[in-house]
Parts: structure tokens; C-alpha cells; sequence
């Protein structure tokens, strides 16, 4: 490897995880091998059980690999948890239920001891990015689905990390508001400049978000191909998009991907 | 034909959907005061009837009208009587909820601890206040209000424990990834998450342990000690023939321990708002 001088958002290096469950050991990654670089969008995708969701965690340091080596911005993802290198958003918003929305922005800021002037107009701004004015001083039982996942995103955002972890974030939302979502969330990763590290099991999902589209396939989970997407720059993208040829080859690159091999089946079916 | 009764069916059909919202509508706030009102008036005057009727004997039911007239002639001693009984309900009531949350959170703490307790509080939990309230006033002699105030701590004790412990256990996976991911300390993620999560649990438990301290406080007073509080006067009353007036201080009690149960509804009220 070269040295660079901003070294890779995430890199990780043969990393195994193997769960001791009753029926014994379950394999849920094996030699996983990826390299993220700083403001790459990049989407996980694969079938339930392909370990996907358990890479992100690996990387969040919220499990640790059973072996090899996970790297965040050149620290270990250990050290990056304490430094606090990345925000993450989970498929659960995961509010704090008797917090309004700017208590609930305010959260990390609060945690790591950001005074009440700097964090107020912290919050603000957040609350301006993800286009919550209006529901600043709500309680997320007031909020729909998609709103209070918006108020996860910002809480993600709010001490500016250049990496961002989202574990299927709109997994649980409508088709409409998810895909008003996906565009939000691509203006807001080129707003921050921030690396992406998305998992979805939604081929259209991923190859609207993604610069790369990251296929996994189960037991054990690792890579089986990495498609990058030639659709210009993930920040360039609008809904338009969504009907374009190039989006649709795209599409069928992934499932390909995913297949094992070209898709025998009737094209133009299941695009989601 | 057909036609006449089609037309009077959809008519009909009309009416009964113009009447059903009325059926259906939620009680307004007057009729939901006014209906229980309304029966205990009816109850009381029925009551009244029935005993002024001679069919039962002052001694088994005196009437609304001879409470009434106790309430108003010993209504000062009432007062001081559910200030006795009430302080030693309230002592033992705050006592046994610090005594309950503390013990929950070591015992969310330790599994060890948890396992200690498991059988301790079970146990307490079945334990007669009948038998334990002769053994405490003896123990802490025949003047003093501390055997009292001890078991209505006893009896607060085990509601605000179990539902403590329960709630400790109900932090949400999702928030204690969010902590993680936070690196919070141990003691943030105790005081942003498992204490607020918890809250509504614990205040579930001193509503229900505010009863019973109010019950176990009155129900200790008839086995020695000092006289003065409902409790006694209760047994005093029914041992000299005053049926009456031992009602009017069942009243009394009756009134204390709503007091208690109401304020404790509220205090829970306000927590549980948003959880």
C-alpha cells in the first residue's frame, strides 16, 4: 500500500467473526476485505444473514472481529469510537422518548460536554439541515416515521464526522418517503463531506445512493463483488435519476452480482 | 313493494348513523363526575332508609345520618388521628421506596445481588402484618411510633422494588448502542437512559405502595402502642359500642388513603407522560 496523506475513511483487513451460539459456532464473516475512501458513499447489500449489519457494528466497534483488523481514518476502530470519528443512525431512530427533537439533537453534544451557547446553535443549524424547523420543540410520538428518522440522521451529524454508519435507515418508511429520504440524505452527504457507510437490502436503494455497491452473500458472509456505479457523482443525483437507462443497467449489474450469475428470469420485475 | 322497503331500510339506515356518534361519544367531564356522585346519593339514601327502617340493628349498620352527626362532633379528633396515622404511613412510604430503588439498582447492578434478594423479597412480600405488628411494638417499646412506620416500610418495600427492578431491565438495545457509540461513561448512560427508562416503572410501584403503607400504618395501630391514630380509634370505638363513630373514623381512614393513592396517581401521571 502507498501512503496517502488523508488515509482511508475505513479499511478493513481480513477480518473473520464467528457467534457461539447452542448449535454451535455460526461463521457470520469471513475474510472480509474493504476500503472506504474519505466522502465515498458506499451501500452493503445482501440477503438476510449475509453478516452485512454485523460488519457495520464491527466497524462502530460495537462488536469486535473474531479476527483480523478494522481501521477508522488510520486508528483502530476502537480508538475512533473514543474519538468519536463517526456518527451512526440505526433502522430504529432510536429516540429518547421524553426528549423534544432539539433534546434529542443536543444528545452527543451534551455527552461529550459541548456548552449550552455552541450547542443550541448546533442543533439549530442541524435542525435546519434535515428541514425540522417547524418540529424543533416536538416529542418524537408527535413526529412521523420519516421525521424522526431525519432527527436520527441529524443526531448523527451533530459533531460533524467525516464517516457516517447507517444500518438500514429507511427500512421501516413508506416507499414515498423513502426515496424523499435517500435524496435528503445524498444532499447532506455532500453538504459534510462525509463517507457513507449504508446498508440496505434494497438493490435501487443502494445503486441511487452508492459511488459503490458493496454485494455480500451469506454463510459465510463475505464479499462476493464490488459494482461500482457509473451514474456520475452521488451528489449530482436527483429523482430523475430513478428512470434513467443507466439506473436500470446499474440495477441489473447488482443483482447480477448478488445472483451469482446473469438473471435468467423476467427482466424489469422486483427493480426494488 | 321492494322498493318502499328498500327506501324506508336506507332511511332507517340514515337515522341509525346519525345516531351512532351520539352512542359512541366519549362521556364529557360533567357526566363523568356526575354519574358516581349520583349513585352515592342514591347508595346513602337507601342506606338511610334501610336503617332508619328497624329491620337492622343500629349495632350492625348505623346510618348515614349517625356517622354523619360523629363526623361533625369528633371531626377535630378525626383531623389529628390522620395526621398520626398519615405521618407514619408517609415515613414508612418514603423510607421503603429509598430502601426498594436502592436494592433494585444493585440488584440490576450484580446478578449476585439479584439472586440474594430474590428470595428476601418473596419472602417479605408474604409477610403478615398481623403477626409482625405485636413482635415490633414490643421490640420498640410501648411508646413509640417506630414498629408502625417500620411495617408500612415494609409493605412500600416490595411494590416500588419489583417494579424498579423491572423497569432497570427495559433500557432498549438500540439506546444502549446509541451509548456505546457515544462512548458515554457508565454513569451517563445510567442518568440519560436506564434511570429515565426506569422512572415510570418506580412510580408505577410507590402508587401502588402508598395504599399500603396507608393500610399496613392503620392496620399496626391495633396491636398496641400508642393510641391517637385511626387505627386505634377504630378498635377503641367498636370495643366501647360506638358503632357510629368507629364508622366515622373508617371514613376518615378512607379518606387518608385516597389522599395518598391520588397524589401518588399524579406524581405517576406527570412522570409516565411521555415514555
Amino acid at each position: 500500500m502507498t501512503p496517502t496523506s488523508t488515509p482511508t475513511a475505513v479499511s478493513a483487513r481480513g477480518v473473520d467473526k464467528t457467534f457461539s451460539t447452542k448449535q454451535g459456532e455460526v461463521v457470520a464473516l469471513s475474510g472480509i476485505d474493504l476500503d472506504v475512501a474519505p466522502g465515498e458513499f458506499i451501500s452493503l447489500i445482501g440477503p438476510s444473514g449475509c453478516g452485512k449489519s454485523t460488519l457495520l457494528r464491527i466497524i462502530a466497534d460495537l462488536d469486535s472481529p473474531s479476527s483480523g483488523t478494522v481501521e477508522v481514518f488510520g486508528t483502530s476502530a476502537h480508538q475512533a469510537r473514543l474519538d468519536q470519528r463517526y456518527g451512526i443512525a440505526f433502522q430504529q431512530a432510536g429516540l429518547l422518548p421524553w426528549r423534544t427533537v432539539t433534546g434529542n439533537i443536543a444528545l452527543p453534544l451534551e455527552l461529550h460536554g459541548v456548552g449550552p451557547a455552541e450547542r443550541a446553535a448546533r442543533v439549530d443549524e442541524l435542525v435546519a439541515l434535515v428541514g425540522l424547523g417547524d418540529f424543533a420543540q416536538k416529542f418524537p410520538d408527535q413526529l412521523s416515521g420519516g421525521m424522526q428518522q431525519r432527527v436520527a440522521i441529524a443526531r448523527a451529524l451533530a459533531e460533524k464526522p467525516a464517516l457516517l454508519l447507517m444500518d438500514e435507515p429507511f427500512g421501516a418508511l413508506d416507499e414515498m418517503t423513502r426515496e424523499y429520504m435517500q435524496t435528503e440524505l445524498l444532499r447532506i452527504a455532500a453538504e459534510t463531506g462525509a463517507a457513507v457507510v449504508f446498508v440496505t437490502h434494497s438493490i435501487p436503494e443502494a445503486v441511487y445512493l452508492s459511488d459503490r455497491v458493496v454485494v455480500m452473500s451469506p454463510r459465510p458472509g463475505r464479499i462476493a463483488d464490488i459494482v461500482p456505479m457509473r451514474l456520475g457523482r452521488a451528489a449530482d443525483r436527483a429523482d430523475d435519476l430513478r428512470e434513467d437507462g443507466a439506473f436500470f443497467e446499474m440495477i441489473t449489474a447488482v443483482r447480477e452480482a448478488l445472483h451469482g450469475a446473469p438473471v435468467t428470469g423476467p427482466r424489469g420485475v422486483e427493480t426494488r | 313493494m321492494s322498493r318502499v322497503t328498500t327506501s324506508r331500510a336506507v332511511a332507517s339506515r340514515a337515522t341509525a348513523s346519525r345516531n351512532a356518534p351520539a352512542v359512541e361519544r366519549a362521556p364529557s367531564s360533567a357526566e363523568r363526575v356526575l354519574a358516581p356522585v349520583i349513585l352515592g346519593v342514591v347508595v346513602i339514601v337507601l342506606w338511610q332508609l334501610l336503617a332508619g327502617s328497624g329491620l337492622i340493628e343500629a349495632y350492625l349498620l348505623p346510618s348515614p345520618a349517625a356517622i354523619g352527626e360523629e363526623i361533625a362532633q369528633f371531626a377535630p379528633s378525626m383531623a389529628s388521628a390522620a395526621g398520626l396515622t398519615g405521618l407514619n404511613a408517609l415515613i414508612g412510604l418514603l423510607a421503603g421506596t429509598i430502601v426498594g430503588i436502592v436494592a433494585a439498582l444493585l440488584a440490576s447492578a450484580a446478578r449476585i445481588v439479584d439472586g440474594m434478594l430474590a428470595p428476601i423479597v418473596a419472602a417479605l412480600a408474604v409477610v403478615p402484618i398481623v403477626a409482625l405488628a405485636p413482635v415490633l411494638n414490643t421490640a420498640f417499646g410501648a411508646d413509640a411510633q417506630t414498629g408502625r412506620q417500620l411495617i408500612a416500610a415494609l409493605a412500600a418495600f416490595v411494590p416500588v422494588f419489583i417494579n424498579t427492578a423491572r423497569g432497570l431491565r427495559q433500557t432498549r438495545p438500540v439506546h444502549r448502542d446509541l451509548m456505546r457509540a457515544y462512548a458515554a461513561t457508565p454513569w451517563q448512560a445510567m442518568r440519560t437512559i436506564t434511570l429515565r427508562t426506569a422512572a415510570p416503572f418506580t412510580f408505577t410501584g410507590i402508587r401502588l405502595a402508598s395504599s399500603l403503607a396507608v393500610i399496613s400504618a392503620l392496620v399496626a395501630e391495633y396491636f398496641g402502642g400508642p393510641r391517637g391514630g385511626l387505627g386505634g380509634l377504630i378498635s377503641t370505638s367498636a370495643a366501647s359500642s360506638a358503632y357510629a363513630r368507629a364508622w366515622a373514623y373508617v371514613v376518615a381512614a378512607i379518606v387518608l388513603g385516597l389522599a395518598f393513592y391520588l397524589v401518588a396517581l399524579a406524581i405517576e401521571r406527570a412522570v409516565a407522560r411521555r415514555t
